[in-house]
């Protein structure tokens, strides 16, 4: 299984994404486990809705992070992400 | 005391709400002690909720509620709704009884997040068998429903002698209701399973063919379906690291309030397992002599205390240590560092002649009846 670039990515609905305060850090939770992310690693997965492909969230990720050659570093992130289950491609 | 290091407290991660005793099977490796017919108080709907409340604003974020059967509770819903809303997410680990599509509905709306169905075998006969109560095909309609609503399905089968043979079958079983994840629980001898442990434990060949049908199924459904494979670990050189160390990261709480660094502690000597009813979940998670009594590794003899794998598996299981050795700070008999590691070879040879007996004692299903002889 691997990243189809021009496909949608969105979030699994089988996981849940969510701030732990206690942690202070994004997590995803799944039965029996939970995943503790850096704070690129969820700013990627928040933008995965189901509305942008890769290009898109990597043009997004780069405004808003003011800045430029971040497509290497999201896709390979997504490829993990794909291949954990995280998220979904239609 | 044992000793403890209270300046390195982690906060709990993991709650497991023990709601009930109660549960309409009479499963014979159940790891609810023997003696819980003692035990018979529940705790209210108030409590539960403030124990999940305080637990939350520690850190805890994975809830499981169990039991026995956690929907004998009548106030299951509320409690779930509750978890909801504090953030946790919530597992309902349950035999799949009584579970009806209406239910299921219901625990949807109030934000449950995913559920554990049991299922005893590959087939009625056995299942029920096992289960003491005939179940098997209301527990496969209920993973079908689980399915339907949305929610990740977890099953989870227990592995001992009875049903170790039946591994290709449970898995194909699996895959047709469409479970998300599998566990495959090699049985851990504490509870009922101690008491049952000749007509449970399967021989070395068994766990070997089994663990490779398991492997080989794992690779073919990697993607699709995760395997999570508790080992048997009467069958490992090293013991496993229980709790992920005494009281870093599991809370239980029993369905009378006492609150158990694991579910089984209530069976070691001398810890004064505190209740609910008495302190709050951060005074008994820092301050109790019962979550203090093995943190760290102060409390340590040898081989443990010298050994450079200490910190890797904390000395294994103090429960089974306890109930093998009669000494709860010895090292785990599985080690094979231990002096004890007789022990495990002899009740794995005890299991085997069993096996081989023509006059094979029956199974103890866990039951009032049986409980109150405890």
């Amino acid at each position: 299984m691997s990243l189809n670039t021009e496909k949608t990515i969105k979030f699994s609905p089988m996981h849940r994404l969510q701030w732990e305060e206690a942690q202070q850090k994004d997590v995803i939770l799944y039965p029996e486990g939970m995943v503790e992310l850096n704070q690129s690693s969820a700013e990627i997965l928040k933008l995965c809705d189901g509305t942008r492909n890769l290009d898109q969230l990597v043009a997004d990720l780069e405004e808003k992070f003011a800045t430029t050659g971040l497509k290497n570093d999201i896709s390979g992130f997504l490829e993990v992400a794909l291949g954990n289950g995280w998220i979904q491609q239609n | 005391m044992a000793g403890s290091n209270k300046t390195n407290i982690t906060p709990p991660r993991w709650l497991l709400a023990e709601l009930t005793y109660k549960c309409p099977l009479q499963c014979p490796y159940c790891s609810n002690p023997l003696d819980y017919a003692q035990h018979s108080d529940e705790i209210s709907t108030d409590d539960w909720k403030r124990v999940l409340s305080e637990a939350r604003k520690m850190g805890a974020v994975q809830l499981g509620f169990s039991g026995g059967e956690p929907l004998t509770r009548q106030d299951l819903p509320e409690l779930v709704q509750h978890a909801r809303e504090l953030g946790y997410y919530s597992n309902l680990i349950t035999s799949g009884y009584g579970l009806t599509e209406e239910k299921i509905i219901q625990l949807k709306e109030a934000g449950l997040d995913h559920i554990q169905i049991s299922i005893q075998a590959s087939t009625q006969d056995l299942n029920d068998h096992i289960a003491g109560t005939e179940s098997f095909h209301s527990k496969q309609e209920v993973a079908r429903l689980v399915k339907k609503h949305g929610y990740p399905m977890v099953l989870c089968v227990v592995i001992h002698r009875e049903n170790i043979h039946q591994m290709a079958d449970i898995l194909a079983m699996a895959e047709e209701l469409g479970a998300d994840y599998v566990e495959l629980a090699n049985t851990q001898y504490y509870g009922w399973a101690h008491a049952n442990r000749d007509l449970l434990m399967p021989t070395q060949e068994q766990y070997q063919e089994a663990e490779e049908i398991a492997q080989a199924f794992k690779e073919k459904v990697a993607g699709k379906m995760k395997i999570y494979y508790v080992i048997p670990d009467f069958h490992e050189d090293r013991p496993k690291a229980c709790m992920n160390g005494w009281g870093t990261t599991f809370l239980t709480i029993a369905p009378d309030g006492v609150a158990l660094p694991c579910h089984s502690a209530r069976e070691l000597p001398g810890l004064d397992c505190p209740n609910v009813n008495d302190a709050s979940i951060s005074e008994i998670w820092h301050e109790s002599k019962a979550f203090n009594f093995f943190r760290g590794t102060e409390w340590m003899q040898e081989p443990c205390k010298s050994c450079d794998e200490k910190d890797k598996d904390f000395g294994g299981c103090r429960c089974q240590a306890y109930l093998l050795t009669g000494d709860m700070y010895k090292t785990d008999p599985v080690c094979s560092k231990s002096p004890d590691k007789h022990i495990i070879t002899e009740a794995i040879e005890s299991a085997r002649l069993s096996a081989l007996a023509s006059n094979e004692k029956p199974l103890i299903f866990r039951n009032s009846k049986n409980s109150k002889a405890y």
